[in-house]
């Protein structure tokens, strides 16, 4: 196994250890990471970090997307592992913040000394983490949907090659949106940098189809009450896009409905809003009618693949997107395949490269890079793909689901094509 | 040996433990340690005002994200060296701090915290509201490109350390000399009795203000170093947990110390890593240890050292 650096250091520091005399300090368990590393052998388990949202703000998303690591390692363990070794998954919280989840990657590298680290969603986390694990040299596989991969904010060590990103997400939307619902668009959206992403990329791409955005109403964080935006909806509005967050939402939505009464325009937003709720809440009965973008659409459909079938059997989740041991507790469906579809990415990333250990961890992200056509197959449940090595960012084909007598039923998916954009970055021009 | 003589003797000491402790620790928890410096630097300016002048502020979040936004923009979109910006995102701190201070200490006690309070959120609000520069909430990178100095990698392990005991060790041993000064006795008095001191000829209001500013300056260095260290400025930094935490640290290590703020942040950094190990309730097991210091060590670690064994510490 190629670890040479990190045992070298290793070793460097217990020889200072020794020298000083400051053995308490291994006694409070100060070093249990290097001695385990040191006698790694090639049948060890590649060990994966998993950077989860286990408490905060993202907890939802953290206990689906632990779900989902958890059947996708059991799958690649049944079927040999990763290049004969198996995978094991080191979790750590990192509480849904950035400065925790800078110090969980530290922990990753450091102390647990993964082979890579994997799962953030959100994306200040991503950001304040990235940082780190480049400087570590962590090939750190994001799950977030966030632009910051693709903008060229980040580093050569973080790739997203599991889910689309929110510019690609908006953009695909727009064609349809314009050429079936109309061309004045109200936008409501929080006003943070999620929000203001939506505002910017959906505005560029419904010009470009020949429509406009007529108002954009930026509601602050923590809010809980809308009413008094509404008014701001002009009454030529054709459609009113929508991208709440976080638990006000369902008042959000009733206040909507009671606004309008039965007279509304089209609605359209993103499950995001409501991923891990279920649409058939009590207070959510204005949804019906209404469209909602879906990365990969929650109810199962007439034509389901025989991927997607098989996917909700090893994760645990019913027709409806909610739990098999729970009905009640639905699941972050249209966002937690990515924790799926990335792993799969991992392991084939690391048989390409012939994976040993830490010292392949270049190897490991230029066979990542190199990679394009990700066809649709139980390693990528919710569809093909296309890599884009140079922005380390994946695109792939997005759902319009309609909600129609209480299910979310297709409407529409927008190839790969309406997602893409020109490149912002050429990570691979970066050096390791 | 007279008090100064402990005193500085105290203070080296610990400034060579943490030399000595670069080169014994392993990785990871040397890597803990320069933050740990970083953010026991905000600490002991949060303790400047708490501690030492006896003013409990909710609002210092909005101190380390001015230190932290004065130096990020400076570099990203100013385009500004590494020790202008620093010194920039020092500036910016100290200025806040001043119009702040300012304001808010015409209340006192429970009025001066919520007043505080609502600045930082307003400074919270600020940060999302200019998001075109800011990007809100997500925050933004400071590359590795742009955090070298005279040569010298801050993105590397051992300069990291390095910078961030620097800044620890001006900030430690120039608090250190304050508090032993005139005007550090006086804030002392003020804390006391604020009426015998305005009683005995001292302008407290003055004092009190020149506090906030030296407490703000502080926890702006600590921003400031925080985003040149780490490469990360967002606007969780400035949320209300960011000024609760300085709180909690001071009275963990003791208030009023000198070296109380850097106990305090180690414990809770250590506190929350091992507990997180053993269970996702790691915040209560955090919770129910604070509960029980507080009830047996209400003084904090460094306090109640004071209170048994060291009278002289200061």
């Amino acid at each position: 196994m190629s670890n040479g650096t990190s045992k070298k250091t290793g070793l460097n520091r217990r020889t200072a250890l020794k020298g000083m005399g400051a053995g308490a300090l291994l006694a409070t368990g100060a070093l249990p990471g290097s001695l385990g590393f040191a006698q790694a052998q090639s049948s060890a388990p590649i060990k994966i970090g998993f950077q989860k949202h286990a408490t905060g703000i993202g907890a939802a998303y953290g206990r689906w997307y632990d779900a989902t690591t958890q059947a996708a390692v059991k799958r690649i363990n049944d079927m040999g592992g990763i290049n004969g070794r198996p995978v094991e998954i080191v979790i750590e919280d990192d509480g849904t913040d950035p400065k925790r989840g800078a110090e969980v990657i530290e922990k990753f590298a450091n102390q647990h000394e993964v082979d890579v680290a994997f799962g953030t969603l959100f994306s200040h986390v991503v950001i304040g983490s990235a940082p780190r694990a480049g400087e570590l040299k962590l090939p750190y596989f994001v799950v977030s949907e966030g632009h910051h991969v693709a903008s060229g904010m980040l580093n050569r060590y973080t790739l997203q090659p599991g889910i689309t990103d929110v510019k690609s997400q908006v953009q695909s939307m727009a064609p349809f949106v314009a050429n079936n619902l109309g061309k004045k668009v109200t936008m409501i959206f929080p006003d943070f940098a999620f929000g203001h992403d939506h505002r910017d990329f959906f505005s560029a791409a419904i010009e470009a189809q020949g429509g406009e955005v007529v108002a954009k109403i930026a509601v602050p964080p923590a809010e809980t009450s809308f009413t008094r935006y509404f008014p701001q909806i002009p009454r030529d509005t054709d459609v009113v896009y929508h991208v709440m967050v976080g638990p006000a939402v369902l008042t959000f939505v009733k206040e909507l409905g009671e606004f309008f009464g039965p007279s509304r325009p089209e609605i359209f937003g993103f499950i995001d809003s409501l991923e891990a709720v279920d649409i058939n809440s009590p207070g959510l009965e204005f949804l019906e009618g209404t469209y909602f973008w879906e990365g990969h659409p929650r109810h199962a459909q007439k034509d389901n693949s025989e991927y997607d079938t098989a996917y909700r059997a090893a994760v645990g989740v019913d027709d409806r997107g909610a739990s098999v041991s729970d009905p009640k507790d639905v699941s972050t469906y249209a966002h937690m395949f990515g924790c799926w579809e990335t792993l799969n990415v991992i392991k084939a990333g690391m048989e390409t490269a012939d994976y040993q250990g830490p010292a392949d961890r270049a190897k490991l992200i230029e066979a990542v890079e190199a990679m394009t056509d990700m066809p649709h197959s139980l390693d990528h449940p919710q569809g093909a793909k296309l890599f884009n090595g140079k922005t380390h960012q994946v695109f792939g084909s997005q759902h319009i689901s309609k909600v129609t007598d209480g299910t979310l039923t297709v409407e529409h998916t927008a190839s790969i094509e309406d997602g893409m954009y020109e490149d912002e970055v050429d990570y691979t021009a970066q050096s390791f | 040996m007279t008090l100064n003589a402990k005193s500085a003797t105290l203070h080296l000491s610990v400034l060579a433990a943490l030399v000595a402790l670069f080169f014994v620790l392993p990785p990871y928890h040397s890597g803990n340690l320069a933050r740990i410096m970083v953010l026991a630097i905000y600490a002991m300016g949060y303790n400047i005002l708490f501690g030492y002048t006896g003013l409990l502020s909710l609002g210092h979040a909005m101190f380390f994200a001015a230190g932290m936004y004065g130096f990020g923009l400076s570099v990203n979109l100013g385009g500004l060296p590494l020790p202008l910006a620093f010194l920039t995102g020092m500036a910016c701190a100290a200025a806040l701090a001043a119009v702040t201070g300012f304001l808010a200490l015409r209340t006192s006690g429970v009025a001066f915290m919520i007043v505080t309070l609502m600045f930082a959120q307003t400074a919270y609000l600020v940060v999302l509201y200019f998001g075109t520069y800011t990007r809100g909430d997500e925050g933004f990178v400071i590359q590795s490109a742009d955090r070298m100095i005279m040569g010298v990698d801050l993105t590397s392990e051992g300069a990291r350390y390095v910078a961030a005991l620097l800044l620890f060790s001006a900030c430690f041993l120039t608090l250190a000399r304050i508090i032993r000064s005139r005007f550090g006795r006086t804030l002392v008095a003020i804390r006391e009795n604020e009426e015998r001191a305005r009683m005995l000829g001292y302008d407290t209001g003055a004092h009190k203000l020149k506090a906030m500013i030296l407490s703000g300056l502080i926890a702006g260095v600590a921003g400031a170093a925080y985003a040149m260290l780490f490469g990360y400025v967002g606007a969780t930094f400035a949320t209300v947990q960011y000024s609760i935490f300085p709180l909690l640290w001071v009275l963990l290590g003791g208030a009023g110390t000198t070296i109380g703020p850097l106990l305090g942040v180690f414990f809770m950094f250590y506190l929350i890593d091992f507990s997180s190990s053993l269970t996702t309730a790691y915040m209560l097991v955090a919770g129910v240890v604070l509960v029980l210091l507080t009830m047996f060590a209400p003084q904090g670690l460094m306090g109640e050292m004071r209170k048994r064994v060291f009278a002289w510490l200061p």
